[in-house]
């Protein structure tokens, strides 16, 4: 899948990966895709429930080896 | 309108400190506008230096220890420090953020500290004592925040 920034959140734990996904997105113009990068199993629900409250739309979710990858595309009014 | 989240950190040790800095951080990252109220014992957490909090293994039944331990085994000299060094390796080891991290990514996002005026009065803190961007104030500026506030949680 095709995305405009990268952001590594392996190995970190809660609230961790959400906070770097927030940073990630802030600089990004709207519409433009995030990779973000997790191994914290409880990732899966919170960026769920984070594209869900923040109106971003989570793309696509891959689990490969216990990492779990997520495309967030920015939502157009932030 | 953003949401708002209200917080009472009333805590100061290692292990309570990170409730409200991760849901503080947390909401702001999902636009929530935040106020934290620190008061008693939390004044602490907004000290300039808050590298030696501590947790302690007494009257704390529930915290996982490596053996069974007795709790008057728990009061002897160097008990706390251990407890606290394993926990801060713990954490390390887990990739789960220092407060000193937490704290921070508040404050970037714009999280509101306040620092209960009477409690800084009663223990003598000086306001040089905290860092930056602290505000002083009291109940009625708490509520002032919380009588608008989606969520209020008291820790």
């Amino acid at each position: 899948m095709e995305f405009d920034k990268e952001v590594d959140a392996r190995n970190l734990n809660c609230p961790l990966p959400i906070l770097r996904c927030k940073k990630g997105l802030s600089d990004m113009e709207a519409e433009q895709t995030l990779k973000i990068m997790a191994t914290d199993p409880g990732s899966v629900k919170d960026f769920e429930a984070f594209c869900k409250q923040t109106g971003h739309e989570l793309l696509q979710m891959d689990e490969a080896d216990s990492v779990f990858t997520f495309y967030i595309k920015k939502h157009i009014n932030e | 309108m953003a949401k708002k989240l209200a917080l009472i950190a009333s805590k100061g040790s290692l292990d309570w400190a990170y409730p409200p800095f991760i849901l503080a951080s947390t909401a702001a990252a999902l636009d929530y506008e935040v106020q934290i109220f620190f008061t008693f014992y939390g004044l602490t957490l907004l000290k300039k230096d808050i590298s030696d909090l501590k947790v302690s293994p007494l009257g704390n039944p529930a915290m996982p220890m490596p053996v069974p331990m007795p709790n008057l085994a728990q009061m002897l000299p160097g008990m706390e420090s251990m407890a606290t060094m394993m926990m801060k390796q713990k954490i390390a080891k887990k990739g789960v953020a220092s407060i000193e991290t937490l704290r921070e990514a508040c404050l970037e996002s714009g999280v509101k500290l306040i620092a209960c005026q009477m409690t800084v009065d009663l223990f003598d803190f000086k306001p040089d004592d905290f860092i930056e961007g602290v505000e002083f104030g009291g109940a009625a500026t708490f509520f002032e925040f919380a009588g608008a506030s989606d969520v209020n949680l008291f820790i």
